[in-house]
């Protein structure tokens, strides 16, 4: 990750840290927290509050709090020795400005071979090439020349542009080493992105579909029968979806600025985007050890509650491929029993942040909304949940004048107990001027350390 | 690690650190003056002529700041601490869309560079997105501005409407 929070973040811990606290802690502390501590004080209550996880939705957050009550103490409590969460780990290494983020387990497709050996979820792959250490010995297999990619996101997108990027642009990145080494000797040429519903129903968004017309050295290939008639429907649709379908079609065409290379080199990949397709199986190769191809299902799709569906025809197709990557969502799990969750949909359930039936507790990110939308919806999320934070404490509807707890005190009292030993900002900065030095010698903004342990020494020494 | 001991001493050490009484805050608005891409060039602002810019808040506050003639719209806001939640998250690389602002229409009409690919890009998927919209972090100003009115617009909690 070449920058970190945003630049208000970044302000906001400099002017508060010594306010507030980061913990970082390697092992998580399976206990139950009051997510609201008291302080006593016979001038003010201090409401302390702690905030689980260090990702963009705990930032947002703690940076309302403390924006909006100036006494509030924020503490976050973060699993790993390092912290900013997908924003470090979710972010494609050539998207050093962009900000994502991630839900902790993905959604399967539930089709027979999908345990076959070159079948990863596009989650797992992205923490590979990420350095997020509970991935770094995925070793996908990229010796096939022919990929698929399942979805129509902008996580698809990003795996399919890591395979398809030329290896020394990638090489000046924050990409995990070894996922340099292992994408040179890739032989990957074509990558499918395959999604079950139509043009006008795909979830990427046009700089992650630009990016992907503009490839050196490769190949937009769209079905022009995939857009027919969409022209006369494009000026009725909302300006998004408008320009979005309208870079469709021009690719389709063959109009864009890749296509009509003028005077460069023949490219020498390519990336097919494809529609109303479903997969129904995943294909072993003759001795049943690995992915030889995937089968699908034709759709076409019907409109039904205000809602486009995917309906199977009966038509079916194989497409041969050694790798198949996973790109259908992300899930959220539950942190704790004593935290309500709707495991169907995977969100804690809650209005404007409050956790329902359980006062003091609050959510936001992912684990609120499911696990879709850009950095501006979590932002908006992490302010709206700070909001309904502050609004209780100010309004009485917590306590925070009570004897009971200390907040800080009373978690440092578990990590003690425990043996732990926490890992604090101050010490992420050693981890971060480190990982920045190793990057240097080999021209990278930085190398990360791929394991805790290494963090920790990274930390201590 | 080297050791076992060296481990527990350094979680007794940092426990202790974190137990200490908090003192008073250190290092105040220090903000990381960040590469920035993609905007127009700051030449020698010292002798630039000074604009002045009204930035209309969400909840109708106006707020008249001074700027200099090339600086964009995003770094006027940073510079003079104007008070707009989450503004400029992306540090002007293109990347996201909360320097939203609405321009009048005439003003709009005559700003001096047209939108490129990469900000109508980003500007689709702003709250509020209208027809004389642009990302402040893109828009430089010129005197020709002076007395710019610019609205910051609301963002709701539910806006993608891809």
């Amino acid at each position: 990750m070449a920058s970190t929070a945003c630049a208000r973040c970044r302000n906001l811990l400099t002017r508060r840290l010594f306010k507030s606290e980061m913990l970082m802690m390697p092992t998580a502390v399976h206990t139950k927290l009051p997510m609201i501590s008291r302080l006593l004080s016979t001038v003010t209550a201090i409401p302390h509050v702690c905030i689980v996880g260090s990702g963009p939705a705990g930032f947002y957050t703690a940076q309302q709090i403390l924006k909006s009550h100036k006494q509030a103490r924020v503490d976050m409590v973060e699993k790993l020795p390092v912290p900013f969460g997908l924003v470090r780990f979710g972010v494609a290494p050539d998207h050093p400005e962009v900000k994502s983020y991630g839900a902790e387990d993905d959604r399967v497709l539930g089709i027979g071979g999908e345990s076959l050996h070159g079948v990863y979820s596009a989650r797992s792959f992205v923490g590979w090439y990420n350095g997020l250490p509970e991935d770094r010995r995925l070793n996908p297999d990229l010796s096939s020349d022919t990929a698929v990619v399942i979805g129509h996101g902008n996580v698809a997108l990003d795996v399919a542009r890591i395979l398809l990027t030329p290896v020394d642009i990638l090489q000046k990145t924050d990409i995990t080493q070894h996922a340099i080494e292992a994408l040179k000797e890739s032989r990957v040429k074509t990558v499918y992105v395959v999604g079950r519903r139509g043009p006008l129903q795909v979830a990427f968004t046009i700089k992650e579909l630009r990016e992907m017309t503009k490839l050196p050295g490769c190949k937009s290939v769209f079905d022009t029968k995939d857009f027919e008639g969409l022209s006369e429907l494009v000026p009725t649709l909302p300006r998004p979806r408008k320009r979005l379908t309208e870079l469709m079609i021009k690719t389709a065409d063959g109009q864009t600025a890749s296509q009509q290379t003028q005077g460069q080199e023949s490219p020498n990949k390519e990336w097919r985007l494809k529609f109303l397709r479903s997969p129904i199986e995943i294909v072993p190769s003759e001795d049943g050890k690995r992915v030889a191809g995937i089968r699908l299902e034709v759709n076409e799709l019907k409109e039904s509650e205000g809602r486009v569906q995917a309906l199977p025809t009966g038509e079916e197709e194989i497409l041969q491929c050694g790798l198949i990557l996973r790109s259908i969502g992300y899930k959220s799990l539950p942190i704790d029993d004593s935290v309500p969750f709707d495991a169907k949909n995977g969100v804690i359930p809650n209005t404007a942040g409050r956790v329902s039936h359980l006062k003091g507790f609050y959510c936001s990110g992912w684990v609120r909304r499911g696990p879709t939308g850009v950095i501006l919806s979590t932002m908006t999320d992490g302010f709206e949940t700070g909001k309904s934070v502050v609004q209780d404490i100010e309004s009485g509807e917590l306590d925070i004048k009570s004897t009971v707890d200390k907040g800080r005190d009373k978690l440092l009292d578990i990590i003690e107990k425990k043996g732990l030993v926490p890992v604090t900002f101050d010490d992420w900065k050693r981890i971060d001027d480190l990982e920045k030095t190793r990057g240097e010698s080999i021209g990278k903004p930085r190398e990360k350390f791929l394991t805790v342990a290494e963090m920790l020494e990274a930390a201590f020494d | 690690m080297a050791s076992l001991s060296s481990y527990l001493r350094a979680a007794a050490s940092r426990i202790a650190l974190l137990r200490r009484p908090l003192g008073d805050v250190v290092g105040q608005n220090v903000r990381n003056p960040a590469v920035r891409k993609f905007n127009c060039s700051a030449a020698v602002l010292a002798k630039k002529e000074t604009v002045t810019v009204n930035y209309i808040l969400p909840d109708n506050e106006k707020v008249t700041v001074k700027a200099k003639e090339g600086q964009n719209l995003l770094d006027i806001v940073l510079d003079n601490d104007v008070d707009i939640d989450g503004y400029g998250a992306c540090e002007g690389t293109l990347a996201c869309s909360t320097c939203h602002l609405i321009f009048e229409q005439d003003v709009y009409d005559n700003l001096p560079e047209q939108p490129t690919d990469e900000e109508l890009d980003m500007l689709d998927l702003a709250y509020g997105l209208t027809d004389t919209s642009r990302l402040g972090c893109q828009v430089c100003v010129t005197k020709e501005m002076d007395g710019l009115t610019v609205k910051v617009p609301e963002s709701i909690s539910d806006a993608r409407t891809v």
